[in-house]
């Protein structure tokens, strides 16, 4: 039989409900899979036993010839998924025991459809960063690696973990959420697709939150096809979210027609760098060629506020986490330290709980929402992002997506942007201004730099407007071609 | 401001500056952003939903009902209503605040400026500012004498909504004080928002007072947290006002703090756990949207609100032509004012004189004689042991002259303890009032004849005398005898 | 924004963050270069601009007054790392 980890999810969900092969077949050889990559450090729980039990039933399904959307498929779940029974951690020490008796919604909605549980991938610590570098559970290996070097490449961040359990091939599809750019960037590094919903489309309860107006859920997968089927499991109204959009999700995967003539697509001034990589450019420019050949028009746009975005977004962000991460205060679940008295309970608890990133940015939001700062910091940051979306909205006007890089670098060697945040905050300059507008954006595998390490493409669309992102992001990829897999040299590392 | 109350220190005169914040608990079914409970007395963490207990990724829901509550008290408080507001995050850091911030109204509450008229007992009227409404969350409850060691946390009440009543700094006094609590309660009973019951904490007081000398601005204040009755309300008060002049006298300064009130020795103390000013650093809750509604939805309220005390007061002065005072008394429950009126529907029903006519003498016969004996059986007005329609007999056998305003009283006490009707106690009794002039005349004569020093000490000018001969004439007819009759007849006599 | 070591200590005890005195001087440096280049934000014209209060356009839903939850003490204790019976417990705070 082939190689079942060589599917892809739509082929694996084929091959289950066609009675190609069996959910139980397909799960274990992803089980083992896992095993056998554990160097890369992609996940923080396996749960085998639960994959199994799960994959059982979803062959009792097919046998009743009573199938639902996605039976059988194996997914990995970053790990600020809350899954009943489970641990989850959000790659923090403070929650490194805590098992949610709740499952969330969008994962209960996957098992819902059929989906089934590999285990809850490494990220970086409450989703904060870029390179999977501040977990707990250690850092999170790129497969992929410079032709020219042996070197340790991150994954990206903060779904480094699912990032890399796609890019492996150690699981059908796996779930990340998207802040700044959490599932887009990673999934550029890791050349995979990655893709971030309009914020409100995917609920965001049981989902461990780190700033709740811009967390969303989204599929990160090996193709386009694969996000489209996995956020149509994912999706849907909550009534238990205030912010999720009572909006009928429309079926994502038939909006796959191929076709993209008269689309117009915009080329945001803004976002050619001073300093590009000349590769990126090129890059670039090749996608909107593509577009073009696929009877697309391009079309210049301009997005003035473009960079503001990252120093809002760094207000905005950690203000509001500041105030989520509250709640770990080691008195009703989470790592609890010795201590007589409440203050220094709750002092010593977080301090030896959180680390040094989730520290640094609970301290800058804290400051950022303090007395004689808030005008200057907080309500300036948010009055920018108004500023941001108007920017968007006045584009859209005139075309119906936007065409960026998704990263300005490939990925870069461990450790070698630790000691500078700034230099990290930059990572996430081309995905930031769409989360800050709550827009739908989309990374899809364009191309590979000169070193071999794979390059991203992102495509934004308007809000709730998936469907034409889906569509065009596929014409990229099928014009882009087969993207190239990263040689396993993890195979024989873990052996 | 001119007549206010002063107090005179060891150096000069001075004033005290009150405002009060009433947190009143909101009478619906769950809480305010969660599905949970909110009934009193339920075994500890009982009531409490995962969003209460604030796990990792839980969301708040607001609840409809608690929204509408708020812009009834707000009509009620005669105030504006917002038709958009904002939920704001408080953030600070206590074991029984589990989301480590509380969900509030900083900047956009639902409810701006209200007033809120006080009733004097000198029969003046004294309007008092609201400064604002607002809904937030209640918090759960730290037991800090179930252990030596540790305090034990029970999140029932976690989440309760509340609508925290900010007055203007208005009151001067601390009977004003208490008189403000009193009236909110009423309000909020009245409109049946919040049952207003102070011992079970559904209704709580911060008090915040400073002082000054007239006519100077305002002096620094102290918050007096968690009163839960309207003697703490005046204890504390008296305390602080001593407290704080005596500070400033000795050459010290009042200090921006928050205290407590301890009710065993009426002293005011600062709390240890608030001795930092709080920075609550807050902002707009980022799970939430702004709340709005529309004007039609306002409106919808008002319709639905209830007579309101101010306004039942007003008319029952007019259309019963009662005293003030009296109408008072008989609105400060709404049960109690609708006991009157149906009281005197009634009466007026059996005795055909209109309610105008007979509405004093009901008031009476309830303040008097009914609300007596139930505040010293602690019952209320809906448990009382007569209701309005046998009372309504009662005052028709008195109406219609079959029995004496003072046999009523005796009847009355018959009718409480044997739970019989009026009619039947002065059948069985015949306690029929004795208004044959025959009769009495035929009396009359027999004492007159038989107290001749009293005649003649009344001839010669002792006109109290009077008053010995009517009772006379009462005992030998066992008080059954009218007493107009009696009046006229022994005036003719003597 | 340069913070010094003694606005570090304050934001660090607002935030309920134990940071070692040693540790004070080296994060106000990099705090400080964290909000300069956050500053250049002042450069944006935000003169009657509104925050936004969120990226979705709607008003909030408001769900019907009903008891549809609680009762479950044992899930929301389960994971305590302090109990006694049925309530939740910490050192013990003087009042």
């Amino acid at each position: 039989m082939a190689d079942l980890t060589e599917l892809t999810l739509a082929e694996a969900r084929d091959g289950v409900c066609g009675g190609t092969f069996s959910a139980v077949e397909l799960a274990q050889a992803h089980i083992d899979a896992i095993e056998g990559a554990r160097v890369l450090n992609s996940f923080i729980t396996e749960t085998p036993e639960r994959a199994l039990a799960m994959a059982s039933e979803s062959d009792a399904r097919v046998a009743a010839n009573d199938p639902r959307p996605m039976e059988g498929v194996p997914i990995a779940v970053k790990d600020v998924f809350c899954t009943n029974g489970v641990h989850t951690t959000a790659g923090s020490h403070i929650l490194e025991n805590f098992t949610p008796p709740y499952e969330s919604s969008v994962t209960q909605n996957i098992w819902d459809a059929g989906g089934v549980l590999l285990g809850k991938t490494n990220l970086d610590e409450f989703a904060m960063g870029s390179s999977n570098e501040t977990s707990f559970f250690g850092p999170v290996e790129n497969p992929w690696r410079a032709a020219d070097d042996g070197q340790s490449r991150v994954p990206g961040g903060s779904s480094g973990g699912s990032a890399v359990a796609v890019a492996a091939n150690i699981a059908s599809g796996a779930i990340g959420t998207d802040t700044g750019g959490s599932i887009r960037q990673p999934a550029a590094y890791s050349g995979i697709v990655g893709m971030k919903p309009t914020y409100g489309r995917c609920s965001r309860w049981g989902t461990v939150a780190f700033a709740s107006s811009l967390d969303q859920a989204g599929p990160m997968t090996r193709t386009v096809k694969d996000a489209a089927i996995l956020l149509g499991a994912m999706a849907g109204f909550d009534a238990k979210d205030s912010t999720s959009v009572d909006i009928t999700a429309p079926k994502f995967e038939a909006a796959l027609t191929g076709e993209v003539k008269g689309l117009k697509v915009g080329i945001p001034d803004e976002y050619r760098l001073e300093g590009m990589p000349a590769e990126i450019e090129a890059l670039w420019n090749q996608g909107a060629e593509w577009l073009r050949d696929a009877g697309a028009e391009i079309v210049p746009v301009s997005l003035p506020m473009t960079q503001y975005a990252l120093p809002a977004y760094y207000i905005v962000a950690p203000a509001e986490a500041s105030s989520n991460l509250a709640r770990y205060d080691g008195i009703r679940y989470g790592l609890r330290e010795d201590a007589d008295d409440l203050t220094d309970l709750y002092e010593i608890t977080r301090a030896s709980g959180f680390g040094d990133e989730v520290q640094r940015r609970i301290l800058i939001g804290t400051y950022a929402l303090s007395a004689g700062y808030y005008d200057a910091y907080y309500l300036k940051a948010q009055k920018v992002r108004t500023r941001i979306a108007e920017d968007f909205r006045q584009a859209f006007e005139n075309v119906d997506v936007l065409l960026t890089p998704t990263t300005p670098s490939e990925a870069f060697v461990v450790g070698s942007k630790s000691d500078d945040p700034i230099a990290m905050f930059l990572n996430d300059v081309f995905t930031v201004p769409a989360s800050l507008a709550g827009l739908p954006g989309i990374s899809v595998p364009a191309g590979l730099a000169a070193n071999g390490l794979p390059l991203g493409l992102q495509i934004l669309a308007k809000p709730f407007d998936e469907q034409t992102l889906f569509r065009t992001a596929q014409v990229l990829e099928t014009a882009a071609g087969v993207p190239s897999r990263p040689a396993p040299w993890w195979k024989e590392a873990g052996a | 401001m001119t007549g206010a109350p002063t107090f005179e220190g060891s150096a000069g005169t001075w004033e005290v500056v009150i405002g009060l914040e009433i947190h009143a608990q909101v009478t619906s079914q769950s809480k305010l952003f969660s599905g949970a409970a909110t009934a009193f007395g339920a075994e500890p963490n009982t009531q409490v939903s995962l969003v209460d207990a604030a796990m990792p990724g839980m969301l708040p829901v607001v609840n409809e009902y608690c929204v509408e509550q708020a812009v009834r008290t707000g009509l009620g408080l005669k105030a504006k209503i917002n038709l958009r507001s904002i939920f704001d995050r408080k953030n600070y850091f206590y074991p029984d605040l589990p989301q480590g911030y509380q969900i509030s109204q900083f900047s956009d509450p639902i409810v701006g400026e209200g007033t809120i008229y006080l009733d004097m007992p000198d029969g003046s009227q004294r309007a008092i500012g609201i400064e604002r409404l607002h809904l937030e969350q209640d918090a759960g409850k730290s037991l800090h004498d179930q252990s030596p060691t540790q305090t034990y946390v029970d999140l029932n009440r976690s989440g309760v909504a509340l609508m925290e009543i900010v007055s203007k700094p208005d009151l001067r006094s601390a009977e004003e004080a208490g008189l403000y609590v009193r009236k909110v309660r009423t309000i909020l009973r009245y409109l049946g928002t919040c049952d207003g019951n102070m011992d079970q904490g559904s209704m709580r007081c911060d008090v915040n007072i400073s002082v000054r000398h007239p006519g100077d601005p305002l002096g620094t204040r102290a918050e007096i947290k968690n009163i839960n009755s309207v003697r703490f309300v005046h204890q504390a008060i008296e305390y602080e006002t001593r407290r704080q002049i005596e500070e400033i006298e000795g050459g010290g300064t009042v200090a921006l703090e928050t205290r407590r009130l301890d009710p065993s020795d009426g002293v005011t103390y600062p709390m240890r756990s608030k001795e930092e000013a709080h920075d609550y650093r807050y902002f707009p809750d980022p799970d939430l949207l702004p709340l709005e509604f529309t004007q039609g939805f306002v409106d919808n309220i008002r319709e639905s609100l209830p007579e309101l005390p101010d306004e039942k007061k007003a008319r029952f002065e007019t259309e019963y032509e009662i005293s003030a005072s009296n109408a008072g008394v008989l609105v400060a429950e709404r049960a109690k004012g609708e006991y009157f009126e149906a009281l005197v529907a009634s009466a007026s029903d059996k005795s055909g004189k209109p309610g105008s006519e007979i509405g004093q003498d009901c008031a009476n016969i309830l303040i008097t004689d009914l609300f007596g004996i139930l505040n010293k059986q602690g019952l209320s007005i809906e448990q009382s042991p007569i209701d309005h329609r046998s009372l309504a007999g009662l005052q028709a056998l008195k109406l219609d002259g079959t029995i004496s305003g003072r046999i009523a009283k005796d009847v009355f006490v018959e009718m409480l303890e044997t739970g019989k009707q009026a009619a039947d106690i002065v059948e069985e009794k015949g306690l029929r009032q004795v208004s044959d002039t025959g009769e009495i005349e035929v009396i009359i004569d027999k004492i007159i004849s038989d107290s001749p020093s009293q005649l003649a000490g009344y001839k010669a000018g002792k006109e109290n005398l009077f008053g010995y001969f009517v009772g006379q004439v009462m005992k030998a007819t066992g008080g059954k005898a009218n007493p107009q009759v009696v009046n006229e007849l022994l005036k003719k006599k003597l | 924004m340069a913070l010094d070591k003694a606005t570090v200590a304050k934001i660090a005890n607002l935030a309920r963050l134990r940071v070692a005195e040693d540790r004070l001087e080296g994060l106000a440096t990099e705090l400080s270069r964290i909000l300069t280049w956050i500053e250049q934000l002042e450069k944006v014209d935000t003169d009657g601009v509104a925050p936004m209060t969120s990226v979705v356009e709607a008003s909030l839903r408001q769900r019907e007054d009903a008891i549809t939850d609680g009762d479950k003490a044992d899930d929301i204790l389960a994971n305590a790392p302090g109990q006694s019976a049925e309530f939740f417990t910490v050192p013990k705070v003087v009042e």
